[in-house]
């Protein structure tokens, strides 16, 4: 079906370029920098926490050598250092004397000249019974004992780099796994996304290539783009039904101004090539102007039904009293109508029978319908114009006696230009019930074609005039 | 044709070669234009020209016009924002628009900007000329005929208030349509009245009758009005619509 670039790569392409997988990639940068700043500041107050710890412990001992050397001198004092650097963990013990030369302790080594300088330090240090390598770090405190003695107390740090490292994993990780949960739920919302709006690309794309009853479509959720797609469809139809309406009157114009038009041109023709007298070529040129003026009215009519179904046609609309019009027409027509030994009845019941539209319109409608009433009513028949409200209905009819339209033919009869084969012999254009048709659908009605018994009753169903407007 | 007035009575109608309308055409078609003033020129008129909006304005502001025809279409200044300028200007001449919008609602557009009548091209010069007669005449002043509350053609009269129609003396009934059928022709006597105009002005429909159903009215009011004299008052002119007058060898006119 996919007529663009399906390939994974163009695929992957699309995905990069889809709102929801920017919006996506967006958030998750958000997601993850605060994920790394929330983490982070855990690492930092833990690791500090841990300092502040081995400080403190480191204080503590410092405090109780102080005890001992106070009490028994420089040699108590070493001989509780001997003690506590036998016991086991990460306490460590020195006393060197002023040259740095080591009296006791655990601390096999040091880097170069540390010892001298006394306070806080952490440095690199080797252990005894190890490696001279200075291999091992931790945290240290040193004083300057009267005598230029030196000792210094220091903690291990490896339980806390131990922890340091693991906080460091664990935060990488977590960091790793949000990034990762971001990408696939971004790859998720995107593509399920982008799967509904290929699926909307698609069919415009087969709308746009010719395929005009495609319609978008409607998960039913009623997101934004369902309601896109719902107001997609809306303008889809709105279109279509005015390319129909386009292509019925241009297909009509061929069809029907055509062959009146090959009549004018031929006319003249056989008037040029065969006219002797200056009366002959009257009467062809008085052929010529009655023709064109049937073309006119051709013309005038699918001009009119056109501006009916346009969009300003209801603006001149006001409320009119539907029985007056129809009693003007059958009496317009009445004169007509005895000529062809007809009867016209007029019937109007109910009050009031007013209309909310074109007076003019409304009049031309029920003239053309009466018109045609009168040519296929037959000799001797009877044509019944009537106009009847109920509740807030009006029906207005015109029903003649003659020989009717096979139910079959009756939703034929109202396209434009269809005539049906029997009544070619009578004049007319064939326009005269789109047109009825078309007014009626302006005013909001329903034009129907009833078996009159015999005959044909044409019945135009309106919503009456007072009621809402 | 002549008309004596007498009495009460106001006889409308005067020949019309007696006195030729000046009009001035309002229209961008050079070939229209050339038409239409050579057309109105062989039927005994002055025809001017403007070829747009703006010359238009100014010849109708200072000429001195029967009527103007006016294209709706225009360049520089359209029909009917020009109407609208003159009528604003306190112009009162007569204006017929010419517009190739012929639906109700344009027509409704052009009477209200100050348009007196509305003729959708494309249209039969017999219908314009018959139609810019009447406003001409509407203008010439014997537009008292149409508050007159009496007409009289010959030996045909038609009083307004009491609806009574009589010829010679002998009184004739009308159907209340025909009696209006027959005093829009009596107002217009001399004038040519075309079927479109009568359906306009008798029945108030603007559309086009496809069928001969005003030619059967004006048969059935000749009927009651001609058939017992010898002289017939209603004409047919063929092709355009009928013309009420005295025919020749009538005591008291002549037609042209």
């Amino acid at each position: 079906m996919t007529t663009f670039d399906d390939a994974p790569g163009g695929r992957l392409r699309n995905l990069f370029r889809t709102t929801a997988f920017k919006l996506s990639v967006a958030y998750l940068l958000v997601f993850a920098t605060c994920a790394l700043a929330a983490l982070g500041y855990v690492a930092w107050n833990a690791s500090r926490v841990l300092d502040d710890q081995m400080v403190s412990t480191i204080e503590a001992e410092i405090n109780g050598l102080s005890e001992q050397y106070k009490v028994g001198g420089l040699r108590r004092l070493i001989a509780a250092v001997e003690r506590r650097a036998g016991e086991p963990g990460a306490s460590l013990y020195l006393v060197t004397n002023a040259a740095g030369e080591r009296l006791v302790g655990n601390i096999a080594a040091l880097p170069t000249g540390l010892i001298v300088d006394p306070g806080q330090t952490e440095a690199d240090y080797a252990r005894n019974g190890g490696s001279q390598s200075l291999d091992h770090r931790a945290i240290m405190q040193i004083f300057v004992l009267p005598g230029g003695f030196r000792l210094l107390v220091g903690r291990d740090v490896e339980e806390r780099d131990r922890l340091r490292s693991v906080i460091g994993r664990t935060f990488g990780s977590s960091v790793g796994l949000v990034v990762v949960l971001g990408v696939v739920g971004a790859w998720f919302i995107a593509s399920r996304v982008l799967k509904r709006v290929d699926a909307m690309t698609e069919t415009t794309r087969r709308i746009m290539a010719g395929d005009l009853d495609g319609r978008l479509a409607v998960a039913g959720n009623g997101d934004e783009l369902d309601r896109l797609a719902r107001n997609l469809n809306a303008m889809l139809e709105r279109i279509g039904e005015l390319m129909r309406g386009l292509r019925d009157v241009s297909d009509n114009i061929a069809h029907d101004l055509k062959t009146p038009l090959t009549r004018l041109r031929n006319r003249a023709e056989e008037a040029l090539r065969s006219a002797e007298s200056p009366e002959a070529l009257r009467t062809a040129l008085e052929g010529v102007i009655e023709e064109s003026d049937g073309l006119i009215r051709v013309f005038n009519a699918l001009l009119m039904i056109a501006r009916l179904e346009g969009p300003s046609a209801r603006e001149e609309f006001q409320v009119f009293d539907v029985g007056a019009v129809v009693q003007a027409v059958a009496e317009l027509y009445e004169p007509l109508a005895s000529e062809h030994g007809l009867a016209l009845a007029v019937v109007t019941e109910g009050d009031p029978l007013t209309l909310r539209g074109s007076r003019e319109l409304v009049g031309q409608a029920v003239a053309n319908l009466v018109d045609n009433a009168v040519k296929y009513a037959g000799p001797d028949g009877e044509i019944r114009v009537s106009a009847v409200r109920t509740g807030d209905t009006l029906r207005l009819s015109v029903s003649d006696s003659g020989p009717g339209i096979p139910s079959d033919a009756r939703g034929r009869v109202l396209d434009r230009f269809v005539r049906l084969e029997e009544a070619r012999s009578q004049p007319g254009f064939g326009l005269g019930l789109s047109l009825v048709n078309a007014v009626v659908r302006l005013h909001q009605g329903i034009l129907s074609l009833e078996d009159h018994a015999p005959g044909l009753s044409v019945v135009i169903t309106l919503p009456a005039g007072d009621a809402g407007g | 044709m002549n008309v004596t007035g007498q009495g009460g009575f106001v006889i409308p109608g005067e020949p019309l070669s007696l006195r030729p309308m000046r009009l001035l055409i309002i229209e961008d078609d050079r070939e229209a234009v050339a038409y239409l003033v050579k057309a109105f020129r062989e039927a005994g008129h002055i025809a001017d020209h403007a070829s747009d909006g703006l010359d238009g304005y100014a010849m109708a502001q200072e000429g001195d016009y029967d009527v103007l025809i006016v294209d709706r279409m225009l360049p520089k200044l359209d029909g009917l924002s020009l109407i609208r300028s003159l009528r604003e200007q306190g112009v009162t001449t007569s204006v017929l628009i010419l517009s190739a919008l012929g639906q109700v609602d344009d027509r409704v557009k052009g009477l209200r900007a100050g348009g007196d009548d509305y003729l959708p091209k494309p249209y039969a010069f017999s219908e314009l000329l018959a139609r810019t007669e009447v406003l001409a005449r509407r203008r010439a002043g014997s537009g008292a005929a149409a508050e007159a509350t009496a007409y009289r053609v010959g030996d045909l009269e038609l009083d307004r208030l009491s609806h009574r129609v009589t010829r010679a003396g002998q009184e004739i009934v009308l159907q209340p349509r025909e009696f209006r059928l027959l005093e829009y022709l009596m107002r217009h006597a001399g004038q040519v009245v075309t079927r479109t105009m009568l359906l306009e002005h008798v029945w108030d429909y603007h559309f086009d009758p496809q069928t001969n159903v005003i030619d059967v009215h004006v048969s059935r009011l000749r009927a009651k009005v001609d058939k017992d004299f010898e002289h017939p008052i209603i004409h047919t002119v063929r092709g355009t619509g009928y013309v009420l007058r005295v025919d020749e060898g009538r005591g008291n006119g002549t037609a042209p």
